[in-house]
């Protein structure tokens, strides 16, 4: 087990102006096949990548939101998502999709993967992390 | 590159995924799996069938991994499990039967 | 003379909107598209700012940006209006000039 890495992918632009954000989304599902222990954070911009009810019919661009929700499928776990930037931009927890993993550990049961921290408290995901990619 | 289906022809890429996912039909897949030298019976469209509809809801093709995974998950171990898959589709039960389901190919397979 | 401005970079980002926002001229109207579209969000940090501004510039944001971002035209600033592709045109056509801010 020693060789299992932390890895943190920072997540601090928003959807579909730039291609940063589903860039990071391909690069975590492609990690995900090494088996390590893979986080993502979302602050600043990136909180505005799991809003609820994104429809892209109207720009002809491919709504990856769904994607998001596979991840418990990919193992991971822990979405970090930053209240400080949610605030600055109107959002609250409700307005964002839900994502959820099986607890190996409790019997498969269904929790919540996505945890609204502090930034203090992100900063601290940042410090412990191994590995950190930022997008 | 194309398939040919009841006169008309759809496109693909290199490696046989189709380029449009709207052109897929069940008769497309039929096509497909002649080409890739296999049978479909009811066992390989279940699996077909259930990668569409984990596309549908998604957006991604599964990795090899997580399809077998959530094939254990919806329809049991004695499926779900890579003997049993192979058997299927013994070029790979994710990039194979993503191939014949009309997807992409699946995210992360090289 | 009147201009059109667009932004298509989220002002939490970059400062395209606010600047774009400082040198409109009284009449003109500012087009908020792509990430541009969360500058017309109520309850932010910037809220109060647009609302100031709006009151010399009429402000717009391309509907289909925002519903692809997942975002209810209820949450915009009052005074803020949603436009179609067809209305981005008559926005254009109904000004002097157009002017981008990357």
């Amino acid at each position: 087990m020693s060789d299992v890495k932390k890895f943190l992918y920072v997540n601090r632009r928003a959807p579909y102006g730039t291609i940063y954000a589903l860039e990071s989304l391909e690069v975590v599902l492609i990690g995900a096949a090494f088996e390590q222990d893979v986080s993502l954070a979302f602050l600043d911009d990136g909180v505005f990548q799991l809003t609820k009810g994104q429809n892209t019919d109207g720009i002809g661009v491919k709504n990856f939101s769904p994607t998001f929700r596979a991840l418990g499928d990919y193992d991971v776990q822990k979405l970090f998502v930053e209240r400080e930037s949610l605030e600055e931009r109107g959002l609250s927890e409700d307005d964002l999709i839900e994502v959820v993993y099986e607890d190996e550990d409790d019997d498969w049961e269904e929790k919540p993967a996505i945890r609204v921290i502090s930034r203090a408290e992100m900063a601290d995901a940042m410090a412990d992390a191994d590995v950190v990619l930022s997008f | 590159m194309a398939y040919e289906v009841n006169g008309q022809t759809v496109e693909h890429d290199e490696e046989g995924y189709i380029t449009n996912l709207g052109d897929w039909t069940p008769e497309l897949a039929e096509v497909i799996a002649k080409a890739e030298d296999i049978e479909m019976d009811d066992e390989r469209w279940e699996v077909v069938n259930f990668l569409r509809e984990y596309y549908d809801e998604y957006q991604i093709a599964p990795a090899v991994r997580v399809l077998i995974k959530s094939v254990k998950k919806t329809m049991g171990p004695e499926k779900g499990n890579n003997k049993y898959m192979y058997e299927l589709f013994p070029y790979g039960p994710a990039k194979q039967a993503c191939k014949i389901a009309g997807l992409p190919k699946p995210t992360g397979c090289v | 003379m009147s201009t059109l401005h667009t932004v298509n970079k989220s002002p939490f980002a970059t400062q395209a909107l606010v600047s774009c926002l400082n040198h409109a001229k009284a009449g003109d109207a500012v087009l908020m598209i792509e990430d541009g579209v969360y500058g017309g969000l109520g309850g932010t940090g910037l809220t109060e700012i647009m609302e100031e501004f709006g009151k010399n510039v009429s402000l717009y944001v391309l509907s289909p940006d925002l519903a692809a971002r997942g975002l209810d035209p209820k949450r915009l600033i009052a005074g803020v209006e949603g436009v179609d592709y067809p209305g981005f045109v008559d926005l254009v056509a109904k000004h002097d000039r157009t002017q981008s801010w990357l």
